[in-house]
């Protein structure tokens, strides 16, 4: 199981997902390859974020809700009693919709996981660590004469760059973005477009989009959700110039009956 | 399949599908009054298709823009973006089929000097090439992959129509050196008759693109036909 072809690979298998008595996802299979971008399309209340939350168990916060079926992280079922969630939350990352810096320094948004996990001492060590992690999200010269400011003056494409440093700087495996990009202008946009393009050498990324264009820009494997189902799933080139089913096609080409 | 949720990207669409069909019945229009020209030695005719190529290269540009338009404004995707990918190529092969129709009539007008004698061989390759024209803008009026496969099939049999035309009439010239005239005019007919087939036959090729999402150039007819068959599952 440990080979070095399922690495990082987040397979999927028959996940079911319940809001007290409604049932969210009817049983999802799906591989998530390792090093490439998997976005996750569909109209709203598909079940995508819904999704994209289980694979950090973000949904376990919410009481109502219930899920059965597997998903295995380098083999291991992520929803095992035996799992630590903290640990799990530091080998697959989130960048959510709106960025959400600590109101921190610039400095002590990198700093504060990798001191909680005890990673590296404070110290040189730390500043070479956050100096790492914003340069590997692209806005360490933005932000090299500031670190001291707080994240939370930055502007939002920053802001959302500065959460990706964050979420790189504990080095996860895996890194899950929900609508990164929903709240910022085209020019931010792109930029953090670039960066996932640059990122996924390192990590395994799975974004969440409403934006059709960004999942044909961005990724390798685009996956359709509808209704709680998983629709069609493969590579973004397919889905994007002849798509296999029709609902896929209907939802692609704006056809939405 | 369902209309699009934006009307006015619908309407473009089923309007650049007209204007394309259009462009397709004015080529067919003039390879079939070129050849008419020729068989009734109707000068009036060939000069008409002469006069009227310009409404073909009209449509070439007004297609053109249209779909760089859409391309720019629209970002269509999957099967709208095969369509749009297909219009821009196919236009390209109607503009030079109407070209061809245009060099014939021109070569008709020739023949008012050097009258051709046989004209039957010329004849039956001319309506040979004009059904499967037909059968290619059928395809795409319809999206109907059989039909362009139909067209793309009757190939073989335009080509060995062409060269025994060839035969025939490198034996009249062989048999008296003043038809050579009028031969090379029915050669260079018969060569422009075969260039529209093979624009048909791309043109076919592209349908199968733009219903099925495979790309059939440079395939054998009989593996294409399996591609095309094997994802009916």
């Amino acid at each position: 199981m440990n080979s070095e072809t399922i690495e990082n690979t987040i397979k999927i298998r028959n996940l079911k997902l319940w809001y007290d008595d409604f049932e969210a996802l009817h049983g999802i299979d799906l591989d998530i390859q390792k090093g490439k971008v998997t976005a996750f399309i569909g109209p709203s209340g598909c079940g995508k974020s819904t999704f994209l939350r289980c694979l950090n168990r973000m949904n376990d916060r919410i009481p109502a809700c219930r899920v059965e079926g597997e998903i295995l992280l380098n083999g291991e079922d992520i929803y095992a009693p035996s799992v630590d969630v903290v640990q799990l939350r530091s080998y697959v990352g989130m960048v959510f919709q709106k960025p959400n810096p600590f109101p921190k320094s610039i400095y002590e948004n990198i700093a504060y996981a990798p001191r909680i996990h005890g990673m590296v001492k404070d110290g040189p060590e730390m500043d070479e660590l956050v100096e790492t992690a914003l340069k590997r999200a692209s806005i360490w010269d933005e932000v090299k004469d500031k670190l001291q400011q707080p994240g939370t003056a930055l502007s939002g494409g920053q802001q959302q760059r500065l959460c990706i440093a964050r979420t790189i700087a504990v080095r996860p495996k895996v890194i899950l973005m929900d609508e990164p990009c929903s709240a910022l202008d085209p020019i931010a946009t792109a930029k953090i477009e670039e960066l996932m393009d640059e990122l996924k050498e390192e990590f395994t990324i799975v974004i969440v989009t409403h934006n059709m264009q960004q999942a044909a820009r961005v990724s390798d494997y685009t996956a359709y959700f509808y209704l709680g189902d998983l629709i069609e799933f493969n590579d973004t080139h397919t889905i994007f110039t002849a798509p296999a089913n029709q609902k896929t096609e209907d939802y692609i080409t704006g056809r939405f009956g | 399949m369902n209309e699009h949720t934006f009307k006015r990207y619908e309407d473009e669409l089923n309007e650049l599908k007209a204007k394309v069909l259009a462009m397709g019945g004015l080529v067919e229009k003039a390879t079939k009054r070129s050849m008419n020209s020729l068989i009734k030695q109707d000068p009036n005719r060939a000069h008409k298709v002469i006069n009227r190529d310009y409404a073909i290269n009209d449509l070439e540009i007004e297609i053109d823009e249209m779909t760089r338009t859409m391309l720019a404004l629209r970002q269509p995707a999957a099967s709208d973006l095969r369509f749009i990918m297909t219009t821009i190529k196919i236009v390209t092969d109607l503009e030079r089929m109407g070209d061809l129709a245009e060099s014939i009539a021109t070569h008709m007008l020739k023949t008012q000097e050097h009258p051709l004698t046989q004209i039957t061989s010329l004849q039956t390759l001319s309506d040979l090439v004009l059904d499967q024209l037909t059968e290619a803008l059928n395809g795409f009026a319809k999206g109907d992959p059989d039909i362009a496969i139909k067209c793309i099939e009757s190939n073989d049999k335009v080509h060995d129509l062409y060269r025994n035309m060839q035969r025939e009439y490198l034996t009249y010239m062989m048999e008296d050196p003043r038809q050579i005239s009028a031969g090379l005019i029915a050669m260079n007919i018969g060569r422009n008759l075969e260039r529209i087939a093979i624009h048909s036959v791309n043109i076919a090729q592209m349908v199968v693109y733009m219903v099925k999402g495979k790309d059939i150039r440079h395939i054998d007819t009989e593996t294409a036909a399996a591609m095309i068959s094997d994802d009916s599952e």
